[in-house]
């Protein structure tokens, strides 16, 4: 077995185990047991970290093996920098979500928590596909144990915003389903991503092909302005779902700009990059507005996720390695920091069942511990240096001043709007004195939530102070790309 | 060039606080347990700052002795796209005299909280943010390039936020900090655009590399416009400065910070943080120099801030605000000095403020716990009998801030002041009319301030019963007489005290005609000729004080001196029968300009009304009723519809089979 396929399959077996615990295992019992599977998927990523030739731009590790040999399918997969930390990410994220499971869920727990192992498996499956087919069923798999996680863990409203997260996603792929067809016969038989991206095309074709993944891309960031199902999604999940959603699912849309869009059709995404352009911009002005009057933690965290991927797809669409390869920081930058604002929030709802922000007040009396963490990832979400939410935000607004200096001034308000609409909900609910009676009954957190706090914060300083780990191996494979974009497949 | 300076020794001048700080912040509080106590967290954080400052004092010694100097990487943040970010230092007169002062200052703060936050549980907190940010603001001064320039800029930000904020439970302190850390954004917002001119038109961050593609962007446009590329970078850079240093129009955070313990407004408020501006734009100068445009409009911003800010002072009763409120009149004297060319001079003020200014913070301070926690000069007076010390050293302050020849301050100002008048920017002409009539409200204030506290009749026994006192966590009784701070309050004064003197008078030839400077400021005197004149006519630090007594900075400073004498210990009635006769103008002062107004009711509102407006109108009901549910409705519709005509009646089923043959057979007819 290649070392990809081990950090595919570890997480999808272990999640197998888990649910084969059954409903009569004790809860405390089935959530040791998937926190050592969890890590035990995190460790099976190493083979994969050790193999893999930093400053190399194409794919390593490839695993070929034919699938369905009629239609010319394989099961192929490989990794380049751009992949290799979003999958560490989603193996991280993963395990630190499974351990972090607590008083919040108490009701099939082995099935939840079975849930999220299966699901890393499938997200690490998207990142490693290198094959069209393949990659369309881990990318659609991926919907269903999170439609199950929100449909059964939610909260009151779970039912809607199952359905919602689920039509509105797949809908969106539809559309990438005829492209990946399209580009079967275009071929000539064939789902190699790599001979796609060298397919000669014409404008129409590439035009169709740019639109029909941008419906299943776009939703799936979310971009403006088919970003309103994320909100209503994030107030339904339990906290668990959410931090997988925004840190990982999130990416799997971005990651899809980066292997379909720019590679098979390079002369419509330069054609459409200023339309691009404009809606990442309307992602970090507006719905950066749009944040800082929300009233409830979820959703403005959920709105704030928005536009940090703005800043995903700004950077993508300047064509700057610079611009680039501040996106793809920024994405598993966004994931570090988006899984840790969401378990802060949980930590507050296990408690009082509340995300509303007038309902707190003067939390850090009562949580001094919890205050210090919630600060610093307060902060990391507003972009502060030496934090991980910087690198990335850096890296694009000075690769958008270059390309244009109106496009920079755009994407800089998001400096003043994200410290905003963060910073003054942690001084509603942080700061203060103590506003009411649940507060004043809150209990600081666990030792078990200081850990998965503390790995989380060390994750978000370590980017922040030493981010060339992640860039020396992002780069080349962005180089690549740029270099690839730059030429014409106009036959 | 002379010899490399030790990396090892300029690497522990940041390290050692930070690692006190980290310490003291994860063992000696709830974070880590409370492992460690009161005692051991100050003495640790303490000996980690004094080295620091030892070792600052012995790299200042080398630079000045052997002209040492060191630009180096220590390691490399990232490579991206060819592009380098490092992080490194960069060490030379400037740099090394910022480093003295910022851990001096510090090293004194430090001394001086052991006694002024000795009730409050937040003991070992505090001090791990203010060596927290000892380190943050070395490693701005330190810095050899953009990145870490903006990595410390915005360190010490957070460091700031979150000592305004440390009585978190006041709702003004934290209002204080969300506003503080908000407006410094937006100063950050056009730091950041002016760094990524320069990245994006000069191909690196590095300053030295920067320097020397200067002139080259001094000939280029914007692309679209026709704005000069430099001019673009400078603006941008300064508008943070403007941010960090409280120029008009984003000054209002400052006052408010006065919500933070009286230690870190002495330290972060007054002697480094908010001077990090000037610094900054005088390790640019380089840059700087190829902007005329520029340097008008530091002139005017500066200009406005010495003059209206100072305004400001004068109606304000509580002690804290007026010193803060004369700091930043002071930080638009050191502005001005920027614009006027005279970097020199502008860093010498500087160094000359940090001091007397924290002397004047800490003195306030001190008066603060010698009246049980009041800070309402109007319920002060006669203190000087029972604060011996803290009143000659507050005496010492005033007479440096305002001016007075021998004195540090005198030596700076007067500086500033000449070079203004000497400068041939266009906009040169109104800032030498504003600093020299700030000189005549410096007096008057810093003077009504001193005779309100130390001077006329005792009133501290009058003081209403508010919850406005420095809160300490517990509440003294208000009955007893003032009385002298202990030891460690009072011998961080004394040792402030003597360079706010001395300092003036030793640093002026050196600095500014020296070459302490010469290798980090750099003027083209073939544009900007003040310094180079200025030069010319230096008669010496003692000839330049003698002939100070004769010009008109020092008949205002008098003449504000005895005015303030005249209203507020012969005739108090004055100041009240004024106030009266010029009730509008009073009330314009007492609401600050209306800055705050403004920005509360109308930007604040603003953006949360078009957020609200984008929520519900765009967002909910265009995009999600409009669009979303709409969609689902419709196939709802549609299939209830069609749902109508699966009826399971057969007849129906029948008739609709012959209507289709019957439409088939037309269609197939009419085609044939």
């Amino acid at each position: 077995m290649g070392a990809l396929s081990l950090a595919v399959w570890t997480p999808v077996l272990s999640g197998l185990v888990v649910l084969a615990l059954g409903q009569q295992a004790q809860a405390q019992r089935v959530q040791r047991v998937a926190s050592w599977l969890a890590a035990l998927s995190l460790l099976a990523v190493l083979p994969m970290a050790w193999q893999f030739v930093p400053g190399v731009a194409g794919m390593q590790l490839q695993e070929q093996v034919a699938w369905i040999e009629r239609f010319g399918v394989y099961y192929h997969l490989g990794v380049d920098g751009i992949s290799f930390w979003l999958i560490v990410l989603t193996a991280f994220t993963t395990w630190v979500v499974v351990l972090s499971v607590g008083q919040g869920v108490t009701q099939r727990v082995h099935q939840y928590l079975g849930a999220f192992l299966v699901l890393s498996g499938l997200m690490i499956g998207v990142f490693c596909a290198l094959d069209g087919l393949l990659f369309y069923v881990f990318f659609e798999a991926t919907l269903i144990p999170m439609y199950l996680i929100i449909g059964v863990w939610g909260g009151p409203n779970r039912i809607y915003a199952a359905f919602k997260f689920f039509l509105y996603t797949l809908a969106g792929s539809l559309l990438m389903l005829a492209a990946v067809i399209y580009l079967y016969n275009a071929s000539g038989g064939s789902f190699n991503l790599g001979v796609w991206a060298n397919l000669p095309l014409s404008a129409a074709e590439q035009n169709a092909l740019f639109f029909a993944f941008l419906a299943a891309f776009a939703v799936k960031v979310p971009m403006w302005p088919v970003h309103t199902w994320l909100p209503d999604v994030h107030v339904e999940a339990p906290t668990g779902g959410s931090a997988v959603l925004a840190a990982i699912m999130l990416k799997l849309g971005a990651y899809g700009f980066l292997r379909f869009s720019l590679p098979i059709a390079p002369d419509a995404s330069q054609d459409w990059a200023g339309l691009m352009l404009g809606l990442s911009l309307v992602a970090v002005i507006y719905v950066g507005l749009v944040a800082l009057v929300q009233t409830d933690m979820k959703k403005l965290v959920a709105y704030s996720s928005v536009a940090h991927m703005g800043f995903v797809t700004l950077g993508f669409f300047v064509f700057a390695p610079l611009g680039m390869s501040g996106a793809v920081v920024q994405m598993i930058a966004h994931g570090f920091v988006s899984a840790a604002m969401f378990l802060c929030i949980g930590v507050l709802y296990d408690r009082t069942h509340s995300r509303d922000i007038a309902a707190y007040g003067g939390v850090v009396n009562t949580m001094p511990r919890f205050a210090a963490f919630a600060v610093l990832f307060a902060m990391a979400n507003s972009g502060l240096p030496g934090t991980a939410g910087f690198v990335g935000e850096w890296m694009v607004i000075l690769a958008a001043v270059k390309a244009n200096f109106w496009l920079g001034l755009g994407a800089a308000t998001a400096l003043v709007l994200g410290a905003a609409y963060t910073l003054w909900m942690i001084k509603r609910v942080m700061f203060g004195a103590v506003a009411n009676a649940a507060v004043a009954k809150l209990t600081d957190i666990t030792g078990r939530e200081t850990l998965v706090l503390t790995l989380l914060a060390l994750a978000v300083l370590a980017m922040g102070v030493y981010p060339k780990p992640f860039t020396d191996i992002i780069d080349p494979s962005v180089v690549e790309l740029l270099s690839h974009v730059a030429k014409s497949k106009l036959p | 060039m002379g010899a490399t300076l030790s990396v090892t020794q300029l690497v522990w001048v940041p390290l050692a606080p930070l690692l006190g700080a980290l310490v003291a912040g994860v063992l000696g509080t709830q974070l880590g347990g409370n492992w460690l106590g009161r005692r051991t967290v100050h003495t640790l954080t303490i000996g980690a700052v004094a080295l620091a400052c030892a070792l600052s004092l012995l790299t200042l010694w080398q630079v000045i002795t052997q002209g040492a100097s060191f630009n180096g990487t220590l390691y490399e943040w990232m490579v991206v796209g060819g592009l380098r970010m490092e992080i490194g230092f960069m060490v030379d007169g400037l740099t090394a005299l910022m480093m003295c002062v910022v851990t001096f200052v510090s090293l004194m703060v430090h001394v001086y909280t052991i006694g002024y936050m000795a009730d409050d549980p937040g003991y070992n907190r505090f001090f791990s943010y203010l060596s927290l940010f000892t380190f943050a603001m070395l490693m701005l001064v330190m810095s050899n390039n953009l990145l870490q320039l903006f990595f410390g800029w915005e360190a010490v930000g957070l460091v700031s936020y979150l000592l305004i904020g440390f009585w978190y439970t006041r709702p003004t302190a934290v209002f204080a900090n969300l506003k503080a850390f908000l407006v410094n954004r937006v100063g950050d917002f056009g730091f950041i655009l002016g760094i990524g001119v320069l990245v994006g038109y000069g191909g690196t961050l590095n300053y030295t590399e920067l320097f020397g593609a200067g002139p080259a962007l001094a000939q280029q446009t914007l692309p679209g416009t026709d704005w000069l590329v430099i001019t673009v970078a400078c603006i941008g850079l300064f508008v943070g400065a403007m941010g960090k240093s409280a120029q008009f129009p984003l000054h209002v955070w400052l006052p408010d910070s006065m919500e933070g313990p009286t230690p870190i407004s002495a330290l972060i408020h007054a002697a480094t943080m908010v001077t990090a501006g000037i610094f900054m734009v005088a390790r640019m100068s380089p840059l700087f120099e190829l902007s005329d445009t520029a340097l008008n409009l530091i002139l005017v911003v500066g200009a406005i801030t010495a003059l209206f800010m100072g305004l400001l002072g004068v109606v304000q009763n509580d002690i804290k605000r007026v010193v803060a409120y004369s700091t930043l009149s002071q930080l638009g004297y050191m502005t001005v000095a920027l614009g006027a060319s005279a970097y020199s001079v502008a860093v010498f003020h500087l160094a000359t403020h940090a001091f007397f200014k924290a002397l004047l913070f800490l003195a306030a301070g001190s008066v603060i716990m010698g009246l049980h926690h009041n800070q309402d000069m109007r319920y002060m007076g006669g203190v000087r009998k029972y604060m011996p010390i803290t009143y000659v050293t507050s005496l010492i302050g005033t007479l440096a801030l305002v001016g007075t020849p021998f004195f540090s301050g005198f030596y700076s100002k007067d500086s500033i002041i000449e070079a203004v008048h000497l400068s041939n920017l266009s906009a040169a002409g109104w800032a030498y009319a504003a600093v020299v009539a700030g000189v005549f409200i410096t007096a008057f204030y810093s003077f009504r301030l001193l005779f309100l506290v130390f001077h006329g009749t005792e009133r501290y026994d009058q003081v209403p019963h508010t919850d406005q006192a420095d809160d300490h966590g517990h509440h003294p009784s208000h009955a007893g007489k003032p009385h002298e701070s202990p030891w460690v309050v009072t011998v961080p004064l004394v040792l402030l005290a003597v360079p706010s003197v001395v300092l003036g008078y030793g640093l002026i030839e050196p600095m500014l005609y020296g070459d302490w400077l010469a290798g980090a400021v750099v003027v083209d005197a073939a544009q900007h000729p003040a310094m180079a004149r200025l030069a010319e006519t230096f008669l010496g630090p003692v000839g330049m004080a003698i002939h100070g007594l004769t010009t008109l900075p020092f008949v205002l400073l008098v003449a504000g001196t005895l005015a303030a004498w005249w209203c507020y210990l012969v005739r108090p009635d004055v100041p009240t029968r004024v106030a009266q006769a010029l009730r509008p103008v009073v009330k314009v002062l007492e609401n600050k300009y209306y800055f705050d107004w403004f920005n509360e009711h109308v930007l604040a509102r603003c953006a949360r009304a078009l957020g609200r407006g984008l929520w519900r109108g765009a967002d909910q009901g265009l995009i999600e009723t409009g669009v979303v549910n709409a969609s689902w409705r419709a196939i709802g519709w549609l299939s209830a519809q069609v749902r109508q005509w699966q009826s399971g009646l057969l007849s129906h089923y029948a008739l609709a089979m012959l209507a289709g043959v019957f439409a088939l057979v037309t269609v197939f007819v009419w085609l044939a």
